[in-house]
């Protein structure tokens, strides 16, 4: 989330797409409700399904699942072309003056650059033009037909209402009844915020779904707002945790990025990434890179990691690709892996394709389980009938089940969907033999790294020099890894400008990471969280609820990356003179000598009003980007394509190019993708109150909630296939089947598009064949491997089915 | 449950007078229809609160589950898809319980003393260990609420969390509510926060929004705020104006009298009996044994 929860009763009108916030985030949609009582807000639902957060929404309107980017490219025309847009916000934000290189094209569904064999593009023409000091080029006066706004315009102008109905099936009158709506909020004291979840980013064109309401939102004047922003609502309690610890394959904690296979010099690696401003006067905060990278070596590798050896650069993988989830099942089923980990993660149920999974599991030699649960992933060798029917005698992988604790059986912290991290405490002592993550991890990294003193290896070092400091070096505590995430001064930290002075003395955790440095005098584990536990102890425990500005910042209770931030870009909030677009929503402001206010300031505190130096300060522009640049796989400007199972074999946009070119399809995975004429509705899978993923479908309260497996569709198409509410159906993909009960639903409608009846079928997750509830079937047996082009999220809510009465 | 705290003003099948010397506030529960997600948490925390775990069932096409009320369940979600206006579909799901009747016919149609009391703050509460099982609550009550129990006999519903509310505490579906549907407190302030969430809901283009508090049983301490209160039947079957069932009028009215009469006699052909006879003589022997 760019702003948090609780900023959502800020909010003037609220736009739920691609998510179900009461369905799937209860708690937090308090604040919608609280908007809409206390603001008189209104909500406004699109989604395929008629929702639980319909049901209480002012507007609904229904979509094809996977269309998105054709109804929000059609809200941006709809904006532009009604000139709904806060021009002043625009022209100052975002990159809508920049000039684009001349070189850049967009014809026919492509943008230029693209390399068949590869799939991929090559991307040096997506730019802005640089002048001779290498800054972009900027026509205030929106006059140079390629400066972004104009570029913009001509993209989104062929998404007209009539083109968006027909690839949506938004009914073109509802379509324009939610654009007037989004509209009213290009006043600067009306604001919209966007909440959105997996709806959006399991698609194959995840990430530029987003990046469409992020646009939408930028050309309303809605980014670092409160009561505005682009809200990700985060699918587990601590995922935002598991992404700002750079858990995912490319990354290092903190988003920085691993070095690719190319990138073997030390200095090379640092400033690729430690951007150079793009404008005059611009700051660009990324330049700080050096010292985020070197204090995370410094915390990992202590005095191994020196000046001389770059600090241990050359112990960091150096990737080839990237290996994420897809991808390392992919290696697992052409058989070049011997052992997996799998530490509180249920693959079997959670990646697309299960008999791919499976297969590539009894191809494996070994397999450890770190989890709670008797997962299905840990049983997957068992046969249980239709559910799973396979032959146990036939798999050898072996495999360990290492009990764990579950979150209330530990301290520690969470960090929420609005980058909160908040402390928690154990609250029961774990059963059995059931042990903390930590000390699983620990425990076999301790016997690891003595298997590597005594014998050797190929490569001991990373290992035998990990810093280990831990009390109890086979279970290190929360507190002792939270505070290595904040970071600690390692030697005299003095001022610059006085060098007498000493600002952090040597061992003395460190107050933020403006305080790291690039010549390993400071160790910190995630830049971003530092501050959050600093000589004043625990910020994250803080319990202190007052909000003095009745915004819902309370500052002192727990403790938000970055340095207690609580709204990012909140300098956007104000106009560049420093007077608030909306005095009622007034977050930051310059009192002369430096900015403060109810939030901290997201900008250079004592840069006054007035200076070139722009909010946006992670972008080397200082502004927002309409124009990605380099930035996306498949695009600089968000492009409609469809689904890789399509129910209508064509994209309306240019027939000659039907789905994102630039996603990766491994060979074998192409084949098993369905055809509308075999597989003729369109499936998308989702969660319900009643459960937690695969998880409390093994506690009695939510198994007696929602007990047994089912799929919904509509009315018409229950009457075609002779199916009544209640009935047991088979639903069919490509690649297997699921026996579920029918709920016949008023909620699902049949859409027009591209001239075509489409009917959807909703498959709600949930179920497999462990636990209290009714055994099912996992509902991954039925989705295609195939994921966003950028970040690999599989697109698990738009694919194509058949559907029968059993 | 017996809360003495709460003091009694009504108690089942009961001539003598029920304690009165302390009186508490009238309390209401609020149910605001238009803000429930149907979440199924307040089911949760009854579960939970109450210690009651009904079974894990089947999916018989529809979101409801547990499927109806049970002496395990004391509370559902009913959900119900209706088309008001053309076009216009809507998900009405409402909290499903016992409604707390100022005038429960519940209590009225319960022939066993004390098994059923009214607390003087409204709440209406069952004492199973009085209950006989007779069923007479089931058609005495016009929600159609009471079950009984296939394992011990006795009648099951929503205490509104006597438990709690004795204590100063709101029921646990109170409690639990994330989004503030369920609220609890005075039934006055009740009425007045009902009256604040119907002026928002008007101002949205429900013009028939209003509050469900039927004066057929004297007004009830759990109320709704419906979307349509001019047709409280599309929620589920929520009748229009309810009554006590005639049933219960003709128990209370010519049957429970014609039975006094009927016992009258027995008693009086005893006391004859005794007159005529004289006491029943125990055996000497048989007396020294006992």
């Amino acid at each position: 989330m760019t702003n948090h929860w609780v900023d959502i009763k800020n909010a003037d009108l609220i736009l739920i797409m691609g998510g179900n916030a009461a369905e799937a985030h209860p708690c937090g949609f308090k604040w919608v409700t609280e908007a809409k009582a206390q603001r008189k807000a209104r909500l406004v639902v699109v989604d395929p399904r008629f929702t639980r957060s319909a049901s209480v929404a002012d507007y609904y309107a229904p979509i094809r699942a996977g269309s998105d980017i054709a109804f929000l490219g059609g809200v941006i025309n709809y904006l532009l072309t009604h000139d709904k847009i806060q021009h002043e916000y625009v022209k100052a934000y975002t990159d809508a003056t920049f000039v684009v290189r001349e070189d850049y094209t967009f014809e026919n569904g492509m943008f230029s650059g693209y390399n068949e064999a590869k799939r991929s593009y090559d991307k040096a023409t997506w730019m802005y033009e640089l002048d001779k000091d290498g800054y972009a080029i900027s026509d205030p006066a929106l006059q140079n037909p390629r400066c972004v706004f104009n570029l913009m315009k001509r993209h989104y102008a062929r998404y007209t209402p009539e083109v968006v109905s027909n690839i949506t099936g938004t009914p073109r009158d509802q379509f324009l009844k939610v654009c007037e709506t989004i509209a009213t909020c290009s006043a600067p004291n009306k604001v919209m915020t966007i909440m959105y979840a997996l709806g959006w980013t399991q698609h194959s064109v995840g990430s530029q779904i987003i990046r469409t309401g992020a646009m939408l939102q930028l050309l309303l004047g809605n980014i670092g707002m409160a009561g505005g922003g682009m809200n990700a609502l985060r699918g587990h309690s601590n995922i935002q945790g598991l992404t700002d610890l750079g858990l995912l394959s490319n990354l290092l904690p903190g988003y920085m990025t691993l070095p690719g296979e190319k990138e073997t010099d030390f200095q090379t690696y640092l400033d690729k990434r430690a951007l150079k401003p793009l404008r005059p006067g611009q700051m660009s905060y990324w330049q700080n890179y050096p010292k985020f990278h070197v204090s995370l070596m410094k915390a990992w590798f202590g005095d191994a990691a020196t000046r001389e050896n770059n600090f241990c650069f050359d112990w960091l993988p150096k990737l080839d690709k990237v290996h994420d989830v897809l991808q390392v099942f992919e290696d697992m089923n052409q058989g070049k892996m011997n052992g997996y980990f799998c530490q509180g993660f249920n693959p079997l149920a959670s990646f697309p394709n299960k008999a791919k999974v499976g297969g590539a599991l009894a191809k494996l030699k070994y397999l450890v389980i770190i989890d709670p649960l008797v997962t299905e992933t840990s049983t997957f060798w068992e046969n249980h009938g239709e559910f799973n029917d396979v032959d146990p005698a036939k798999i050898q992988t072996e495999v360990f089940r290492l009990p764990s604790t579950c979150f209330a059986e530990e301290d520690g912290s969470l960090v929420n969907s609005g980058r909160w991290l908040q402390w928690h405490y154990k609250g029961a002592e774990p059963p059995g033999e059931a042990r903390g993550d930590n000390e699983i991890m620990a425990g076999l990294f301790t016997k690891l790294k003595e298997l590597y003193k005594k014998e050797g290896g190929a490569f001991p070092d990373p290992i035998l020099n990990l810093t280990w400091g831990y009390k109890i070096p086979h279970a290190p505590a929360a507190e002792e890894l939270a505070r290595e995430f904040n970071g600690k001064a390692l030697a005299d930290l003095t001022d610059a400008k006085d060098p007498a002075k000493v600002l952090v003395k040597a061992g003395e955790q460190l107050a933020s990471f403006a305080q790291l440095r690039d010549d390993g005098s400071t160790a910190c584990g995630c830049w971003i969280f530092s501050g959050s536990w600093t000589d004043k102890g625990n910020q994250m425990a803080r319990r202190d609820s007052s909000d003095p500005s009745g915004l819902g910042n309370t500052l002192n209770w727990a403790w938000a990356w970055p340095v207690n931030r609580r709204v990012l870009y909140n300098r956007a909030s104000l106009d560049p003179a420093g007077k608030p677009w909306d005095p009622q929503r007034k977050l930051i402001g310059w009192d002369g000598a430096k900015w403060g206010g109810t939030d901290v300031p997201d900008f250079k505190p004592d840069v006054p009003p007035g200076d070139p130096m722009n909010p946006f300060i992670m972008n080397p522009e200082g502004v927002a980007r309409l124009f990605a640049i380099d930035k996306m796989a498949e695009g600089p400007f968000p492009e409609h394509y469809e689904p890789f199972e399509t129910p209508i074999d064509t994209n309306p946009m240019h027939p000659g190019v039907i789905s994102n070119p630039a996603a990766r399809v491994f060979k074998g995975d192409m084949e098993a993708f369905g055809k509308a004429k075999e597989f003729p509705y369109v499936a998308t899978t989702y969660r319900l109150t009643e459960h937690f993923h695969y998880w409390t479908k093994h506690a009695r309260i939510n198994a007696v909630l929602q007990p047994e497996q089912f799929i919904e569709i509509g009315e018409e198409l229950a009457q075609a296939k002779g199916i009544k509410a209640g009935d047991k159906v088979k639903v069919r993909s490509n690649r297997g089947y699921i026996k579920a009960v029918a709920v016949v639903t008023k909620r699902i409608r049949a859409l027009e598009v591209a001239g075509k009846k489409v009917h959807t079928v909703g498959v709600p997750i949930h179920w497999g064949f462990q636990g209290l509830a009714k055994n099912g079937f996992l509902t991954n047996t039925l989705t295609p491997v195939v994921g966003d082009a950028n970040t690999q999220t599989p697109e698990f809510k738009a694919f194509l089915v058949d559907i029968e009465k059993v | 449950m017996s809360m003495q705290s709460l003091d009694i003003q009504r108690r089942s099948a009961t001539t003598t007078p029920s304690p009165d010397a302390r009186q508490t506030l009238e309390v209401a529960k609020l149910i605001d229809v238009s803000k429930c997600i149907g979440c199924k948490a307040c089911q949760s925390a009854c579960m939970e609160w109450n210690d009651l775990r009904d079974e894990v069932g089947s999916n018989a096409g529809i979101y409801d589950n547990p499927r109806d009320l049970s002496d395990q369940s004391w509370t559902v979600m009913r959900f119900s898809e209706v088309e008001v206006q053309q076009g216009k579909l809507e998900w009405l799901i409402r909290k499903d319980g016992c409604m707390h009747c100022a005038d429960p016919g519940c209590l009225k149609a319960c022939p066993s003393p004390g098994a059923i009391v009214q607390y003087s703050n409204g709440i209406v509460d069952f004492h199973e260990e009085n209950c006989i099982g007779c069923g007479y609550c089931i058609t005495g009550c016009p929600f159609n609420v009471p079950r009984i129990s296939q394992k011990d006999n006795k009648a099951y519903k929503c205490t509104l969390c006597s438990d709690r509310v004795a204590v100063g505490q709101e029921p646990a579906c109170v409690k639990t509510c994330p989004t503030g549907a369920i609220v609890f407190g005075s039934k006055e302030d009740m009425i007045d926060h009902a009256q604040e969430r119907i002026a928002d809901l008007k101002e949205r283009g429900y013009d028939n929004a209003g509050l469900y508090d039927p004066q057929g049983v004297g007004g009830t301490h759990v109320m709704y705020v419906l979307q349509h209160a001019d047709q409280p039947e599309l929620y589920h079957g929520l009748p229009k104006d309810p009554h006590i069932s005639p049933m219960v009028g003709l128990w209370k009215g010519i049957a429970k009298p014609l039975m006094s009469f009927g016992l009258g006699l027995v008693a009086l052909a005893g006391f004859f009996h005794y007159i005529k006879v004289g006491p029943k003589e125990v055996p000497e022997d048989e007396e020294t044994e006992s």
